[in-house]
């Protein structure tokens, strides 16, 4: 039986019908058509499908979409602001820090909400946001690299 | 092609032309495309390891509300392969099953819920065969054979034997010869996007399929004959790729599963492979047994290498055969080696495919004899680095295996790596316990036969000019996110002086790209670039053309840079890229220009000579850092560093990306990531939680430089950058975690139980040699000797 719900993703509502025991990133994907949010593993694993939820990062793919009514949602499509990329955005593809590209919705989520608490984080700090988030393509340097560069842009 | 005194996009640290669409969530892979009345598939596979499918029952499953279409494998009996002398697979299994977890059915249903339910519905009778699960089964002759063969007594499936100068006698004339055995157990690629693919069979008989390839040409020509339908009527399209590193470089059963589907129930369908499914497609790096015999002079140089592997082919073909010949061709490289032997046997088992992964079967040779090289570099009592650089091959040579060398920046990449990381400083003087080690390897810039000889071109390229000013490029090229696309785009701004962001790359469509044989041997960079060149430069030709008209200027006079046409002379005197254009098309009717890259005619007169050639190879070396914790056997990587000679980077950001990201799969390699199969066939670890891919806390501080050799017949002098720095890592640690507790270990990876054991044995060798008072004979630098000795 399915359920008719409310979600509201990047600061819209979003009436849809879900079974119970779908996940909240499918919801988001199948139902409201917000595809950059990545399933990489489906089991929490990977992070590629980390989104934000009441301003903390979360996989969606452990998330039922039924458990998420009233909470705001944010997700890689919700980043950019009046047009214009997130500085944490912008310094992933300025520094190399997206290469195929499938991870990169899950940390710059992670990354940003780094930023948002931590203005000025340190290599360890960032090593600690990101430890939930598997890149198989960078090693990771050049992912540090950037939120070193966004947390400067945004100083 | 000319020569610019100073270039406006080569060379730039610059973004990738896609990267604003993989930031902001538009790049679309191919789970994220929903096409009108799209259907979804699932696949049932086998729970044996080995068996005879006697019967299959789908009535049951046909009949479950919601589902539109079962498939079996009768339906399409024509096999394929990567290979053509390998073409041992089909769609789904017909009277054989070969692995747990080898496809056996399919069903397309409403949704993915629906077609799992039918897949319990289907009932298969197995008629269960023993398995055979190692490469010691499979060289027996008492077990059943995967693959029939009537010339075969066991389950060999490629045995390669070469033989180049006179091994025997370099043997005899050398000062030491080193002879020891060499594991290196499977690992597999993890693609964080796991492998996808839609089909949408047409009703006019046409087929599209959109699928997550690495090799679009090849999955196009395999279609086809399965299909038995011409091949113009198949359309493979490749929209942006969640990575591959080998690991999607061959047609799967998915993307025959959801075109076949779609032909039967007249929908398109969608499969995606969950994550355990990807282990189980694997096509990993081979696990490899080796013997190795190397010859030397007192002085270090290498007078004779004797080498014998053998291979854990999994149950099908892949790749096996181009992997066993790369598990000895490379072993000429980077060092002179003027006698060298080698014997390597590829065998079937009841495991998945072992195929190519990142460094295709050059990895496990490359540990081997890194290693090697370390014990003899001791037993002389030389430094490492030093008995490297001097047998380094040269510039414009040619190996004893007729291996062609244009340009080479070994000795260079030795050089900063050592001083990168203070080798001398550091090695054989740092404390117990912390050690550090060096390695060097080589790898191809492409392979210099394509998998189906012929003599066409290995790459093509379409390139036109729009009147608006709009540079659009077709290659077949497939970027898996190395930056093929951003390459072509950089190559062609170059050359016709616009910037990247004006060109268009045209993704993969093999409907609308001229063929490029795909992303696997670090081939495309060289090869698609200089095709890229190639159409481009015909099109400056023609612009240069009215361009020199108009401004009443030589041509050789003209350079095109930052949208304008102008004299090198006189800048002043310029016009505007689209002014140019439309003169151009006003006189020379449309502008397009297609461009080809074929390699020289490279190789040796002998049978097999035609694995190992490329037009250039790169050459890498690692210096790595460790500490080893002798308590519990854990080792920290803490500085890997690794010096590539790429030929030239044409962007230093995405060639320091492919440096960062080979070392930590190497890193990983050597510490972390081993596949293992249990008696009954399954995998120990299919998921990402149980399989250790590195996460950021494990992952070393990397270090990546690049150095330039310049190619004489590479893209602007570029060579591979994206699989050979892999390589060294692996045998980097190795040695250094020998030079932080005097331990070797000769097998990959060098898990904490190793290194416990290693310790444990080399404790009781110690204790029985100071018991009969004389030294055990192994190697060991008196720093660690005493240090070990301290502490027992």
């Amino acid at each position: 039986m399915k359920k008719i719900i409310t979600l509201n993703v990047n600061g819209n509502d979003y009436e849809i019908a879900v079974r119970d025991n779908r996940t909240l990133l499918e919801a988001i994907r199948e139902e409201c058509n917000f595809t950059g949010t990545k399933q990489g593993c489906d089991v929490g694993d990977c992070g590629s499908c980390m989104v934000l939820i009441d301003d903390i990062p979360i996989q969606s793919c452990l998330t039922l979409a039924v458990s998420s009514q009233g909470k705001k949602i944010v997700t890689v499509e919700g980043l950019a602001k009046n047009g214009e990329p997130h500085p944490v955005q912008k310094a992933f593809d300025d520094c190399g820090g997206a290469q195929c590209g499938f991870c990169t919705p899950g940390f710059l989520i992670t990354s940003k909400n780094l930023l948002d608490q931590n203005t000025n984080p340190s290599v360890d700090e960032i090593k600690d946001a990101l430890s939930g988030n598997l890149c198989r393509c960078t090693g990771y340097t050049k992912i540090i690299e950037a939120v070193q560069v966004a947390s400067k842009a945004l100083n | 092609m000319t020569k610019k005194q100073k270039y406006s996009v080569i060379g730039k640290r610059v973004p990738k032309i896609e990267g604003l669409d993989k930031v902001t969530g538009h790049a679309i892979f191919v789970d994220d495309m929903k096409l009108p009345r799209m259907v979804y598939a699932k696949i049932l596979r086998s729970p044996h390891p080995h068996a005879l499918i006697k019967n299959i029952d789908t009535s049951k499953a046909e009949a479950h509300p919601g589902v539109l279409a079962v498939m079996t494998g009768k339906e399409l009996p024509i096999k394929y392969g990567i290979l053509p002398s390998s073409q041992d697979e089909n769609a789904l299994a017909i009277d054989k099953v070969r692995y747990v977890g080898d496809e056996v059915a399919a069903v397309a249903a409403i949704d993915e819920e629906t077609a799992e339910e039918a897949l319990e519905l289907i009932e298969v009778d197995y008629e269960v065969l023993p398995p055979v699960l190692s490469i010691e089964d499979a060289l027996r002759e008492d077990l059943p054979m995967l693959h029939e063969n009537p010339r075969r007594v066991n389950n060999l499936a490629k045995k390669i034997n070469l033989d180049f100068g006179e091994v025997d006698k370099g043997m005899e004339e050398a000062d030491y010869v080193l002879e020891e055995d060499y594991l290196f157990e499977a690992n597999t690629h993890v693609p964080l996007e796991t492998h996808g693919a839609i089909g949408d069979w047409a009703p006019d008989g046409r087929v599209t399929v959109w699928s997550s390839t690495q090799t679009p040409h090849y999955l196009h020509r395999e279609m086809a004959k399965v299909f038995e339908i011409p091949r113009s009527h198949v359309r493979i399209i490749k929209p942006h790729i969640g990575s591959g590193f080998g690991g999607k470089s061959e047609p799967f059963a998915l993307e025959f599963c959801v075109a076949w589907l779609s032909k039967k129930c007249g929908r398109p369908v969608k499969l995606i492979y969950t994550r355990e499914e990807v282990f189980y497609a694997y096509r990993g790096r081979h696990a490899m047994k080796m013997w190795l015999k190397v010859g030397v002079k007192k002085d270090g140089s290498i007078t004779a290498i004797d080498y014998k592997s053998w291979l854990d082919g999994g149950g099908y073909g892949s790749y096996g055969i181009v992997t066993t010949y790369y598990s000895g061709q490379f072993l000429t490289l980077p060092y002179k080696v003027p006698n060298f032997r080698f014997e390597a046997q590829r065998l079937y088992t009841n495991k998945p495919a072992a195929g190519p992964k990142r460094g295709h079967g050059s990895v496990q040779p490359r540990f081997a004899i890194e290693a090697h090289l370390d014990k003899i570099a001791e037993h002389l009592g030389l430094d490492p680095v030093e008995v490297r650089i001097k047998n380094s091959v040269e510039a414009n040579t040619m190996t004893v295996n007729s291996l062609r060398i244009t340009s080479c920046g070994f000795v260079e990449a030795c050089e900063q790596a050592a001083e990168k990381l203070d080798w001398k400083d550091k090695f054989g003087k740092l404390p117990y316990g912390k050690g550090v080690g060096f390695a060097g390897s080589t790898y191809i810039s492409g392979a210099g036969k394509p998998i189906y000889w012929n003599d066409m071109p290995h790459s093509g390229v379409v390139t036109k000019i729009d009147r608006g000013g709009g540079v659009a490029v077709f290659c077949g090229a497939s970027d898996i996110g190395q930056g093929s696309d951003s390459m072509l785009a950089y190559v062609t701004a170059e050359i016709l002086g616009v910037r990247p962001i004006d060109v268009r790359v045209c993704q993969t469509d093999t409907d609308l790209t001229p063929v490029d044989m795909g992303s696997y041997s670090s081939r495309v960079t060289f090869m698609a670039g200089n095709a890229a060149i190639d159409a481009a430069e015909k099109l400056k030709k023609l612009l240069l053309d009215v361009a020199s008209e108009h401004l009443k200027v030589p041509e050789e006079d003209l350079e095109l840079a930052d949208n304008e046409i102008f004299s090198i002379k006189d800048a002043s005197i310029c016009m505007d890229f689209i002014d140019c254009v439309v003169l151009a098309e006003t006189k020379h009717g449309t502008l397009s220009a297609p461009g080809s890259y074929t390699p020289p005619k490279l190789g040796g007169d002998y049978k097999g000579a035609g694995a190992g050639p490329s037009p250039a190879y790169s050459f890498t070396t690692a210096a790595a850092e460790v500490d080893v914790d002798v308590e519990t056997g854990e080792i920290k990587v803490h500085n890997l560093v690794t010096a590539h000679d790429c030929g030239k980077a044409l962007n230093p950001i995405i060639c320091e990306g492919q440096v960062d990201g080979s070392a930590y799969m190497g890193f990983g390699e050597a510490v972390l990531e081993v596949q293992r199969i249990t008696k009954k066939g399954l995998f120990w670890t299919p998921s990402l939680l149980e399989y250790k891919i590195p996460t950021i806390y494990d992952t070393p501080e990397l270090n990546s430089i690049l150095v330039e050799s310049d190619d004489p017949e590479g893209p602007f002098g570029a060579k591979e950058s994206g699989e050979g720095p892999l390589a060294p890592s692996i045998p980097a640690i190795v040695n250094a975690v020998y030079d932080a507790i005097g331990v070797r270990i000769n097998e990959v990876p060098i898990t904490p139980e190793r290194v416990l054991r290693a310790i444990e044995e080399k404790k009781k060798a110690d204790a029985l040699a100071l018991k009969n008072g004389h030294t055990n004979g192994t190697h060991t630098n008196g720093k660690t000797e005493k240090k070990v000795e301290t502490k027992v």
